[in-house]
């Protein structure tokens, strides 16, 4: 118990006895292990050779003889670097159209007073609610009018306006003061040179928030991309992961999955455990996206 | 000349206001242009993809096509009435309001204890937040991969682990009474870090005297917890509740990869249904009519999430 005291030691005094809260915290201890078994198995997995058999294939304590054979075959069946950069193009064309369309959004939102504000708040606010995940057959059949069924743009276009984007720009921008841009105005700056010198720059913060919540999500989309791409080599790294892994499951072939399911997630959580505070201050700003 | 002017004057007076009207109008409208124009382009795309599909969808549940190549025909209400007596969209239905229940339940009660457990901030809680938010960043389909193996029957680790305690080994996500729970049980994992860090901003919001107050006068932990954490915490409960709801509703993707709905259709759910109609069976009529039925339902949803928001923005 001297461990968990420790851990307690800044409790207030009168409750440093309480068994309670002790309990609590050993019970997430134990599932916050339990929470990781899947990880861990996957990186056991990962790294057994095919030898041991299937039916060592769930023991996870990890092989006296770990091999890279699983994730040089993943590599070599699963197309996985095409999937990767169809996954970064997919996630860095959303993002800077977003960047461009939540800039020049929030700014109006923030500064500008014009007619029907409080109308199109509303409109925008509707995004929020009406999830872009529940209009997938309405969305497809416009995106395939529009030439776009199977291309990289039609899975990006549904996401290009983002109201969650626009509303945190305008609580970015709101919060920078006037006087600053009172100054740009008598030096003769434009609006967007008002935009892009001075509130972009001081807002920063607010774009990582964005770019982390953008990315991750779009990152991890599936249904949607499953239904635009047709062609194989123009398959996100999720729909080529889902793929991929019907086709593993077959031949049961679980080491090569767990070693693309790593490869899958790997860039993600390297970033997080980097980035660890930044990306959870931002999921808490996230609520919806 | 004098019989002229009282003629001319109602004119001159009447038409004076209304061009001014417009003049204030176009001004008012000039004036405005900056701001249309920095809109503009978020508002085309939501015009696209947001209102231009809300409009779709009502229009599209209205027509049908007897073969996937037939020219449309209106068919009023029918797509809905067909959706309706649909068994596998009304079986949909109550697999998702389950599952809406079965997770949101758990993982909001699990994000509590995690949240009350972790609220300190030192090393050891920092890296068991950490440890609990790693299934919220990944890929629902790489979850799935790796579920996959964990449900197998005999070799999978569930079973290599657990299930030889058990008298019967139970074939996870083959047996129609046990897949839906078993899909559920990725949500739970998956969700409950992610609503955690909303229950860890909200303990920020409990005041420090008003406990020590609580303790001074006797008060344990379940007591505390009962009536001044949770009351502190409603606006947090509502505001996850919503997310929940609504992830209840959006996340399908381990249906896809796991069970595809199976078996004997005990996994599907509303919008994995609406996808097979869609994709497999080519009816955009059925799966306009489901969309519509769906978003009706989360209109109710709508309110209440505008309710917490607004809640939310006064405490802010």
């Amino acid at each position: 118990m001297t461990l968990i005291d420790r851990l307690f030691r800044d409790a207030p005094l009168a409750t440093r006895r309480e068994i309670t809260p002790k309990l609590g915290f050993m019970l997430t201890i134990l599932l916050a292990i339990v929470w990781l078994i899947p990880f861990l198995w996957m990186g056991v997995a990962t790294l057994r050779p095919a030898s041991d058999g299937i039916n060592a294939m769930a023991e996870l304590m990890p092989s006296l003889q770990p091999t890279l054979d699983n994730i040089r075959d993943a590599w070599e069946i699963g197309d996985f670097p095409r999937y990767t950069l169809n996954t970064t193009f997919i996630c860095t064309g959303i993002l800077l159209v977003q960047f461009v369309t939540i800039t020049l959004a929030g700014f109006a939102f923030a500064r500008l007073e014009f007619a029907g504000k409080t109308l199109i708040f509303y409109l925008f606010l509707m995004q929020l609610m009406l999830v872009p995940v529940l209009l997938i057959v309405p969305n497809l059949s416009l995106v395939a009018q529009l030439g776009l069924y199977d291309t990289l743009t039609g899975v990006m276009m549904p996401f290009f306006a983002s109201a969650f984007g626009t509303f945190l720009m305008r609580q970015a921008f709101e919060a920078i003061p006037t006087e600053l841009e009172d100054a740009a105005l008598i030096d003769g700056a434009s609006l967007l040179q008002r935009i892009r010198h001075i509130y972009v720059p001081l807002s920063m913060p607010s774009f990582s928030t964005f770019a982390i919540i953008s990315v991750t999500s779009h990152w991890n989309d599936f249904l949607w991309p499953l239904m635009v791409i047709n062609s194989p080599d123009k398959r996100p790294l999720t729909v080529g992961l889902s793929v991929f892994t019907a086709t593993a499951e077959g031949t049961q072939a679980w080491g090569t999955i767990a070693a693309g399911t790593l490869m899958v997630i790997a860039p993600l959580l390297i970033t997080f455990l980097i980035f660890q505070k930044r990306f959870i201050s931002s999921f808490v700003t996230s609520g919806i996206k | 000349m004098s019989l002229a002017e009282p003629a001319a004057l109602p004119v001159a007076t009447s038409a004076a206001p209304r061009l001014h009207l417009l003049k204030r109008l176009s001004s008012r409208f000039r004036a405005s242009l900056p701001a249309y124009l920095l809109l503009l382009p978020s508002l085309v795309f939501l015009a696209l993809f947001t209102y231009g599909a809300m409009g779709r969808v009502l229009i599209d549940a209205l027509y049908q096509r007897a073969t996937p190549k037939a020219p449309v025909r209106f068919v009023g209400l029918d797509n809905i009435s067909a959706v309706l007596a649909d068994p596998a969209f009304t079986g949909a239905v109550v697999n998702n309001l389950i599952y809406a229940v079965g997770t949101a339940i758990p993982s909001i009660g699990l994000a509590l204890l995690f949240a009350l457990a972790l609220s300190r901030t030192n090393a050891v809680s920092s890296a068991l937040r950490a440890a609990l938010f790693l299934p919220v960043l990944i890929p629902m389909v790489a979850a799935s991969a790796l579920f996959l193996f964990i449900f197998l029957p005999n070799v999978g680790l569930l079973d290599y682990y657990i299930g030889r305690l058990l008298p019967v080994v139970p074939n996870w996500l083959g047996d129609p009474d046990i897949a839906l729970t078993a899909i559920m049980v990725i949500t739970i994992w998956k969700n409950a870090g992610y609503y955690m860090l909303f229950f860890l901003a909200g303990l920020q919001a409990v005041p420090e005297d008003v406990m020590e107050a609580a303790h001074l006068d006797g008060a344990g932990p379940f007591m505390r917890l009962r009536y001044i954490i949770l009351p502190e915490l409603k606006p947090t409960f509502l505001f996850v509740i919503v997310i929940a709801t609504l992830n209840a509703v959006t996340q399908v993707d381990h249906v896809f990869v796991m069970t595809k709905g199976g078996p004997s259709n005990s996994t599907n759910l509303v919008l994995f249904y609406i996808y097979q109609q869609a994709v497999e069976h080519y009816d955009i009529g059925k799966a306009s009519a489901a969309t519509l039925l769906t978003l009706a339902a989360l209109m109710g949803l709508t309110a209440l999430s505008f309710r917490t928001m607004a809640n939310r923005e006064g405490r802010a």
